[in-house]
């Protein structure tokens, strides 16, 4: 009998706060600021221990003051550091933005190439838990729209880290978000997919790289997030149906891995795409635009399960409506296994 | 300072020349070896050079979209600057940027096209620095409106409590592009604002390039020396509109008529052979300067335009092994 090499169990926060310890204990370039990322390690828990372990002259609990500490980072990162901030909630970019696409993403372009600006903004996404429209978006597209910005979402806590690292070592802005109902923190529900075991030993997983986490010869559901869990589910509810369905974790929004999509469609011959970030200009459209582009063959209309494009409501019966979860992604797969052409 | 005060002048002299070509008979903004807006710092010479007197290469700066004249007195190369504003492949950044857009990292300046944008920057290098037992400092330029900006306060308030090494200068020349500080600023005095921040808030009522100089040397003296942040105040003149281009029938009348005489540039001559400085040594530096003018314009122009292909380069860095 085999027995199986221990696990090490971890949430997302917990993975990305090991990658942040591991990487500032062997480069004192790297500097955390933020709203609440010191004394109370995060609200989301991804500092935790940052501040006993490294101090607060690197670890700096910042005032909330978005633009001030998110364009004082550019100036770190244009003189030798290699800041990480947190934009607590994407929905918070209003305040920040020009920092961010103005200053951040154009460093490398209005000094061709010469001034790098090696920071890492984190950012938490996502609804579900009724916090409504001001604390819940995804903004996926808004941010993968901007040019000079890579911006990447994990899935699991093992691609946490492994994005993190990747991360922390890019010369360029990365926008790291996360998401509250993949997070593991104790007052938000988790999916229980995305805590799985994380290697002590540092790696990296490649911004711009996507998975395909279950390989299947019927349908490619394509998602990020928490809906690569929504498809697995769907993937697994199917299966007794004999609908073999084929699972790609996106993980990066900019640079899109569009390659590893148009192969899986090429294969299967029809794509849905679960996004929960608005609809209209997203990230969605873009996917299934790209597989068109390329020419692949089509068996059926591909799908697109995304958000309305309405704010996020607040009261469960409306916000769960218009979420997507696993039962509308069956019913996704199920239209696009009505047409074969 | 009078030698660089002259070398602004003249360098804006001939971008103006150069602006016009191919704008007439009809005004099109896109036309001619220089395209899109123009802001020159025509007046505003004495406070660049007041400040930047007391700049080493390594201390940071950040200017505004109206940058010229900081950049020279900060040293920035001089033909890659102009080639950049011929949008020429030599340029700062291969003609990525503009005139708004000018890096130069050799000398540790940047400027940029958002009003308040260049201060949150300038305080991060400031804390960079220390953090890094550097012996630099920054200053961050901005005019007189974007201290009504939010960006404003938070980089004063963050400065403040993490003491940096930072000197904000306000140059006030009384207008955001149309609008009189008189329509949209509460205080009389921007410098008056710093005390809300806890920090000296100094005003400069000359555009007098010694007055200046004396002024910013205390306010960088104490950020060097670990004493935390400033803000100066400078009154300054714009002599001309906000863009090339720009009526200016928002001035009062005479007011334009009027510019001439307080032009601080002859102003600053008299002075000085008044107090005794060879005429001749002035029309030396005057030469000098007239020379690295000459030079870089004939390098701008003489140099290539970018290649379409070059439009799809440097928009992200390749990590070098560590």
């Amino acid at each position: 009998m085999n027995i199986p090499a221990p696990q090490r169990k971890l949430t997302i926060a917990k993975a990305m706060a090991e990658a942040l310890a591991q990487e500032m204990t062997g480069d004192d370039r790297i500097i955390v600021m933020g709203e609440d990322i010191g004394r109370l390690g995060g609200v989301f828990g991804n500092t935790a221990g940052l501040l006993d372990r490294f101090g607060s002259a690197r670890v700096r609990d910042t005032p909330i003051s978005e633009t001030g500490f998110i364009s004082a980072a550019v100036g770190m990162a244009a003189t030798g550091l290699r800041p990480v901030v947190e934009l607590m909630f994407v929905d918070f970019f209003g305040v920040c933005m020009d920092a961010i696409y103005n200053l951040a993403a154009k460093q490398a372009y209005f000094s061709a190439g010469k001034v790098a600006c090696p920071m890492v903004v984190m950012t938490s996404v996502g609804g579900g838990y009724g916090d409504a429209g001001q604390h819940s978006q995804c903004l996926y597209a808004t941010f993968g729209h901007l040019p000079g910005l890579k911006v990447v979402l994990p899935s699991t806590a093992y691609d946490a880290k492994g994005l993190m690292l990747a991360a922390l070592r890019d010369e360029n802005p990365v926008i790291f978000m996360f998401h509250k109902a993949l997070q593991g923190m104790g007052w938000l529900g988790t999916v229980p997919g995305s805590i799985t075991h994380v290697p002590e030993q540092p790696y990296e997983v490649a911004i711009g790289k996507a998975a395909v986490v279950r390989e299947g010869g019927d349908v490619t559901v394509a998602g990020l997030g928490i809906t690569v869990h929504h498809g697995l589910g769907a993937a697994k509810a199917l299966r007794g149906e004999g609908i073999d369905v084929e699972v790609i974790d996106l993980r990066t929004i900019a640079p899109l891995d569009r390659e590893t999509v148009i192969a899986s469609v090429r294969k299967t011959g029809r794509l849905v795409v679960v996004d929960d970030d608005y609809r209209h200009c997203g990230l969605a459209g873009e996917v299934i635009a790209s597989v068109c582009e390329a020419g692949v063959v089509l068996r059926a209309p591909p799908v697109r399960l995304a958000h309305p494009d309405i704010p996020i409501p607040f009261a469960p019966s409306m916000e769960h409506a218009v979420l997507p979860d696993t039962d509308k992604v069956i019913a996704a797969i199920r239209r696009a296994m009505e047409v074969d052409r | 300072m009078y030698e660089k005060m002259h070398q602004s002048r003249l360098f804006e002299s001939r971008i103006k020349e150069a602006y016009f070509e191919g704008k007439s008979p009809l005004f099109n903004m896109a036309k001619g070896p220089i395209p899109g807006e123009m802001h020159l710092s025509n007046g505003q010479e004495p406070c660049a050079v007041g400040v930047c007197e007391h700049l080493t290469d390594g201390d940071f700066v950040t200017a505004t979209h109206r940058p010229h004249h900081v950049a020279i007195a900060k040293g920035v190369n001089l033909r890659a600057m102009a080639a950049e504003i011929f949008g020429r492949s030599s340029g700062l950044s291969g003609g990525r940027g503009g005139h708004m857009h000018l890096f130069d990292p050799a000398v540790n300046f940047s400027c940029s096209g958002i009003i308040g944008q260049g201060l949150g920057p300038a305080v991060g290098a400031a804390l960079s620095f220390a953090l890094q037992g550097l012996p630099h400092i920054a200053v961050a330029f901005l005019g007189e409106g974007a201290a009504n900006q939010g960006a404003f306060h938070e980089a004063l308030n963050l400065a403040a409590i993490w003491k940096a090494p930072v000197v904000f200068v306000i140059e006030d020349n009384g207008y955001g592009i149309s609008v009189a500080k008189r329509h949209c600023t509460a205080v009389a005095r921007n410098s008056d604002r710093a005390i809300a921040y806890a920090m000296p808030g100094i005003h400069v009522d000359a555009n007098d390039p010694d007055l200046i100089h004396e002024a910013a040397g205390t306010a960088i003296a104490r950020a060097r020396s670990g004493g935390g942040p400033s803000l100066i105040e400078i009154v300054t003149t714009r002599l001309e509109g906000h863009f090339i281009g720009d009526q200016e029938g928002y001035r009062p009348d005479g007011e334009v008529a009027a510019l001439a005489a307080i032009d601080p540039i002859p102003a600053y001559r008299a002075r000085l052979e008044a107090e005794g400085v060879d005429p001749a040594l002035l029309d030396e530096a005057e030469h000098i300067a007239a020379a690295a003018v000459a030079d870089a314009f004939a390098f701008a122009r003489g140099s290539e335009m970018p290649s379409a292909a070059q439009a799809l380069e440097a928009v992200f860095v390749e990590r070098t092994a560590a």
